[in-house]
């Protein structure tokens, strides 16, 4: 029986939900698993970690260092305990960057981006290459650290009773923070959000997202953009464009109001499990990738969803 | 100093991706700089004027590449880099970002600027790889640089951090364009030379296999005009299931 660690990822100071997810992807192989976290104060992440079924045990490492990110330090903590065996993270920048560092430190395999997997004498891997538009397979030798793309595989439940052990690291970062520019989005990150609703330059101007926001709430939604509207209005960050440049998604809803479809935009979202897309010109190429292809102004539209979702969901 | 750019050229990020016996069609694809790369070559160029510097160009690929390595000498990088041999497309992640440690190691790079991931294999390996390689720090996610310090995307939020005095930095969108080629460069770049060399590595851990279609999607229903959300809405909730 193959021995996983599954990295998992605390943000403001809460482990990341998707670490059930790997936790999952893991235990379906037929390995054990093994959760390390690690940050300032790791203890409260433990604990949920240890809740995950199929956990058999969690390392919590704890150190003032870890206050700011450094792969150099944090692949070095993790490495220093996590035993021999697969090493397994979700593919968020942090934990593609991490993972990729880790693999090279034990001189193992990395594998990023992963949406299948198998065991048959070695791990196989199916991963998505040229924005999408291909599959590879890729199969690995011996252990192998391995980021697995979010809300592709089934977390595992709640009810685990892990033992949790804290070892103490003095890391000390070669990176210094010189200023903290934003703090996270209170909005759910697209990366991560279940549902997502996304406007294009079809908008018309940046403030009409705020039409986007109303909905996103309706649905505990993320907002995402295109990047023709990124690059055209400085209002919408960077960080909610999903596309080759920007973020790639995979929410069971995702709903593209005002978004044409260009290639670079499909391979952010191709993957999503439902599509619905709204575009007032019929032959906008969205539709072509949409389960529901709804043709109208995104200004009939917004309003009718709105007053749609509320009537649904109040009831 | 030397400033390494580490760069690959992919096929085009608008060109249409033909298979043809678990490979890809090559016969018809337009070839680029990865557009991930074009922010590190350029920002490396920047990092070099600052500090007066020049810029050494490294990439692991067949001679294709090399188009793209007379196209990083025409806006400004003044030595060219290739490393192939026999049998080193098999070789993976790691093992392509160790050959390409080692050229910016021999070469004396101080300082070294890859893209965050290449837009072909997007596998995000080559920053950490190179970085584990040399010992360095790897500051990854880099979306605006000053040649004293950069901002990234860190756990909790856009963050500026200092850098180290060696370290790779892996570039994201929002870090300046690339610039244009004059004719005084393009003409300097039709002189340049590059020089070859092979990885030494030879085993690799993980073995890429074929490329398969994605499923194709089940064409979807359309609806005419804002009347029908609400039907679309009664169809999200119980056929589809999603809100």
């Amino acid at each position: 029986m193959s021995a996983y660690t599954v990295i998992g990822e605390i943000q403001n100071g809460n482990l990341s939900a998707m670490t059930a997810q790997a936790v999952g992807a893991v235990v379906n192989l037929g390995g054990t698993c093994h959760i390390i976290v690690l940050g300032q104060d790791p203890a409260s992440a433990a604990k949920t970690a240890a809740s995950i079924e199929g956990v058999e045990q969690v390392t919590a490492i704890r150190g003032e260092g870890f206050a700011t990110y450094d792969s150099q330090a944090w692949a070095g903590a993790i490495d220093a305990v996590a035993e021999q065996g697969h090493i397994a993270a979700l593919a968020t920048p942090l934990g593609m960057d991490l993972t990729a560092r880790l693999a090279a430190v034990r001189g193992i395999g990395i594998v990023q981006d992963v949406i299948g997997i198998t065991d048959e004498n070695g791990l196989s891997f199916d991963r998505p290459v040229y924005a999408g538009k291909a599959i590879q397979a890729i199969s690995a030798n011996g252990p192998t650290a391995f980021t697995l793309r979010g809300n592709t595989f089934a977390p595992a439940g709640g009810g685990g009773n892990a033992g949790i052990s804290i070892v103490d690291h003095s890391a000390e970062p070669s990176v210094a923070i010189k200023e903290a520019i934003t703090q996270a989005s209170e909005r759910i990150d697209v990366s991560e959000a279940n549902i997502i609703i996304s406007g294009g330059r079809g908008m018309g101007g940046p403030s009409n997202f705020s039409h986007l926001e109303k909905i996103a709430d309706h649905l505990g939604a993320a907002v995402g953009a295109s990047r023709a509207a990124v690059d055209a209005w400085d209002e919408i960050s960077h960080s909610i464009q999903i596309g080759q440049t920007g973020k790639t998604v995979n929410p069971s809803l995702y709903i593209a109001v005002g978004i044409s479809g260009a290639i670079q935009h499909l391979a952010g979202m191709r993957t999503s499990k439902f599509i619905v897309a709204i575009n007032k010109d019929p032959d906008a190429p969205i539709f072509k990738h949409a389960d529901y292809g709804i043709v109208s102004t995104w200004e009939d539209a917004l309003p009718a969803l709105e007053s749609s979702l509320a009537e649904l969901l109040s009831n | 100093m030397k400033v390494a750019a580490l760069i690959k050229q992919v096929p085009d990020t608008t060109a249409k991706i033909i298979l043809s016996g678990g490979g890809l069609d090559e016969s018809n694809i337009k070839w680029s700089m990865s557009p991930f790369d074009e922010y590190a070559l350029e920002a490396a160029l920047s990092h070099a004027e600052a500090h007066g510097g020049e810029v050494i160009a490294i990439t692991f690929g067949p001679e294709r590449a090399d188009k793209m390595l007379k196209d990083a000498a025409a806006v400004g990088a003044k030595h060219l880099f290739r490393i192939w041999n026999d049998g080193a497309d098999a070789l993976d992640a790691l093992g392509v970002a160790a050959a390409l440690a080692e050229v910016a190691s021999s070469e004396g790079a101080e300082m070294i600027f890859t893209g965050k991931a290449s837009a072909d294999l997007n596998m995000s390996a080559t920053g950490p790889g190179v970085a584990t390689a040399l010992n360095w720090p790897c500051i990854s996610f880099v979306s605006e640089y000053n040649n004293d310090s950069a901002v990234r995307v860190g756990p909790a939020g856009k963050e500026r951090v200092s850098l180290p005095k060696n370290c790779v930095i892996t570039c994201d969108k929002g870090l300046p364009d690339l610039r244009r080629a004059n004719v005084k460069g393009i003409m300097m770049a039709k002189k340049a030379t590059i020089q070859l060399s092979a990885p030494t590595a030879s085993t690799s851990n993980t073995e890429a296999g074929n490329l398969s279609s994605p499923p194709e999607k089940q064409p979807g229903r359309t609806f005419e005009g804002a009347d029908s959300v609400s039907e679309v809405v009664q169809l999200l909730r119980n056929d589809a299931k999603v809100i």
